[in-house]
């Protein structure tokens, strides 16, 4: 025999416990910065160039080689770090030099960083160095920006131009 | 270490269970339906996922456009769709999470439930990777959150060429196609996930995949009347020039992302990693208990079946006999699934205490406790048992009259068969009996309660015959924590009984080479004749 008063009950309590299932399913909020701040993501992928220069075979070596597999110039795949700079502000913020991905070393460089900061106006500046120079910058770009509250700036590389964009 | 920690949340689940005992009664208790709840609200997301896709629409404008457009064009049936999609996926994961911490409480994870145990680890993960994909799709602010976050997770391991959370901080990178993936995803990975919930239960004789009616319709009641009440909602369009920075979380499928930020993903990997083998080993983590399995003895086994039909653990099985005696069939233990709780002992026709033979044979035993071990120790407690008013307690090892001084052990109440009650209210070895088990919610070998209450009620072989009288037998189901409850409802039994005429010295008591054997092996009993309580 069911008890209606009870069913109620048995009603109440699981539909409270529903609520609360409910209400944690999107509350309380989760702030991912402080408030007044924006981001500046830095976040590419190229690669530098080869660790060493082609070199041309000689005769020799040329004959040792299988038939089907002779060639006249040896590349080797192991590419150069590539070395970043980030300034904002004046200040430089990140400075890395970034190993080639993969086993043999032969796959571009990755980063992909985060930056919280204040809200505000800055000069931000990036410079990155892909040749086997030993200092300067083989590409550079330095804007003036003007940083919002929550905004997210990505500053980017495009492999096809060559150059940085801000966007 | 992980007893004491095991002691705590079994006291925190019996402080819980006890009162929704009260309120719900405990066939209806939905803490001792935790497994088929999650299945019933996996049902229930899978219909409502059905049904949205009807209007979803994958392009990358169109996601949410159509989302939005099904939430408040259509609220009244896709909108509360959305909703109940969205909280029964929650309440799964809260089913699960209780679920896994329950089991472990009751140390329902050890030796051959070890399979349960494993197998329920995936359906963790692939519950989670339901979860994460599925909030995809709405492409709102928390969907950019959660394709960010978890694509700089995926990141964190070496795996990908080119970092794919660079996909969701810039625009003209994803293509309508991506969402396409999502959805094959979202589809693809809850049918594998119930693939793995069928293997879950698959060693478990009669699971219980479906929850009371009366407990199923009162939770969709209070689902449907909370997604009425506080419908699912997207967080707005997603604008990739700003930041998900503030956003409504799901607790229950991402409390782990906010930790990115604060440990670092590697640290969220290491926790996950860990938690993962932790989960794993436990099984086989010491205090490792294991007892021989059942055998069967083919010259006192006719292929009844019984015992296979009460085995909870599919255990057992009828196969061609092998002995040439004039039976089909003949059963055989699978060692490997036994869990030594002699429910087959209880339900095998041949198990009765009344043939004259020291040697008390059965056609299936436990090689560590015996039908003749059983029988001694009845007689052995008997013996001991305090006048005027004898009151005879066959207890289960994991419920609330384990720790009775003077009690007869078993390791689940369903071992005693009905003929052993008989044999001591027959042979006037106690004036009463009382049959003590765990608490019902939680009966730690599944079915030792319900068979016993069965086999008492004439509705399942082997009866407790008609003769025995029903007044001077009671059943008490406690849990081990509940040894108060035990001796109030014994003492109310016990002062019943008191009430009735005593019975007479029978005249044809145990051999008397019985009674030597069982004084041999439990000489307090026998001479300790002070009342335990």
């Amino acid at each position: 025999m069911i008890n209606p008063i009870k069913v109620i009950g048995q009603l109440i309590v699981i539909g409270a416990l529903f609520a609360g299932v409910a209400v944690l399913s999107n509350r309380p909020a989760y702030r991912q910065t402080p408030p007044g701040t924006g981001i500046i993501m830095l976040a590419f992928v190229h690669g530098a160039d080869r660790r060493t220069e082609c070199r041309r075979l000689t005769p020799g070596e040329i004959a040792k080689l299988a038939p089907n597999m002779r060639r006249t110039l040896d590349c080797p795949r192991e590419r150069r770090p590539l070395f970043v700079e980030l300034d904002v502000g004046g200040r430089t913020i990140y400075q890395a030099s970034l190993r080639p991905s993969g086993i043999a070393s032969d796959g571009p460089s990755r980063v992909y960083e985060r930056f919280v900061m204040p809200a505000g106006q800055y000069d931000v500046a990036v410079r990155m160095r892909d040749t086997p120079r030993a200092d300067g910058f083989d590409h550079e770009r330095q804007e003036h920006v003007a940083l919002a509250t929550d905004q997210m700036l990505v500053i980017d590389f495009r492999e096809e131009t060559g150059e940085f964009v801000f966007h | 270490m992980i007893g004491a920690v095991r002691g705590v949340l079994l006291r925190g689940f019996e402080l819980i269970e006890r009162p929704f005992d009260r309120l719900f009664g405990p066939s209806l208790n939905p803490l001792a339906q935790l497994g088929a709840l999650g299945f019933f609200f996996f049902w229930i997301v899978a219909v409502s996922g059905i049904y949205l896709f009807i209007f979803f629409d994958t392009g990358i404008e169109r996601a949410y456009e159509s989302v939005e457009h099904l939430t408040y064009a259509y609220w009244f049936h896709a909108g509360v769709m959305r909703s109940l999609h969205r909280y029964a996926s929650d309440l799964m994961v809260v089913m699960v999470a209780a679920h896994l911490l329950r089991e472990f409480a009751y140390d329902h994870y050890r030796g051959v439930r070890w399979f349960s145990w494993l197998t329920g680890l995936p359906i963790i993960w692939l519950l989670y990777a339901c979860g994460i994909t599925g909030y995809w799709l709405v492409w709102d602010k928390l969907a950019r959150y959660v394709a960010i976050t978890t694509s700089e997770l995926l990141d964190y391991l070496p795996i990908f060429g080119e970092p794919i959370a660079r996909n969701f901080i810039s625009g003209g990178t994803l293509t309508s196609r991506f969402f396409t993936l999502m959805v094959f995803m979202h589809v693809a990975v809850p049918l594998f996930l119930l693939f793995i919930m069928w293997v879950h239960i698959i060693r478990i004789s009669r699971p219980r995949v479906n929850p009371p009616r009366m407990l199923a319709a009162l939770s969709l009641i209070a689902l449907v009347g909370v997604s009425m009440w506080k419908p699912a909602l997207s967080q707005g369009h997603v604008d990739l020039a700003t930041a998900p920075v503030e956003i409504g979380l799901d607790w229950f499928y991402l409390p782990l992302y906010p930790l990115t930020d604060l440990w670092g993903k590697g640290a969220v990997w290491a926790f996950l990693g860990t938690f993962s083998i932790m989960i794993g080993l436990m099984p086989w983590l010491p205090p490792l208990r294991r007892a021989r399995a059942a055998a069967v003895d083919l010259a006192h086994c006719n292929g009844c079946a019984r015992c296979v039909d009460d085995c909870p653990y599919e255990a057992i099985r009828m196969v061609r006999r092998s002995d040439g005696l004039p039976f089909p069939t003949e059963a055989a233990v699978n060692p490997a699934l036994c869990v030594s709780c002699g429910i087959c002992v209880g339900a095998c026709p041949s198990s009765t205490p009344f043939r004259r033979t020291h040697d008390l044979k059965t056609g299936i035993d436990l090689p560590d406790y015996s039908l003749a071990d059983l029988r001694e120790r009845t007689i052995a407690a008997a013996q001991a048992l305090p006048g005027p008013t004898r009151v005879l307690v066959f207890a289960c090892e994991h419920g609330g009259g384990a720790a009775y001084p003077g009690r007869v052990p078993l390791p689940c109440v369903a071992m005693a068969p009905p003929s052993l009650i008989d044999y001591v209210l027959s042979k006037k070895l106690a004036d009463g009996v009382v049959v003590a088990g765990c608490a019902e919610r939680a009966c730690f070998n599944r079915l030792g309660i319900v068979l016993t209450e069965q086999r008492f009620a004439q509705q399942r072989d082997p009866y407790l015959r008609t003769r025995v009288p029903r007044d001077r037998v009671t059943t008490v189901w406690t849990s081990i924590l509940e040894f108060g409850r035990f001796k109030k409802e014994f003492g109310r039994f016990a002062a019943k009984i008191a009430a009735f005429p005593p019975v007479q010295a029978t005249p044809s008591p145990p051999p008397k080479k019985l009674l030597e054997i069982a004084a041999r092996r439990e000489p307090d009993l026998v001479e300790n004749r002070d009342g335990p309580l």
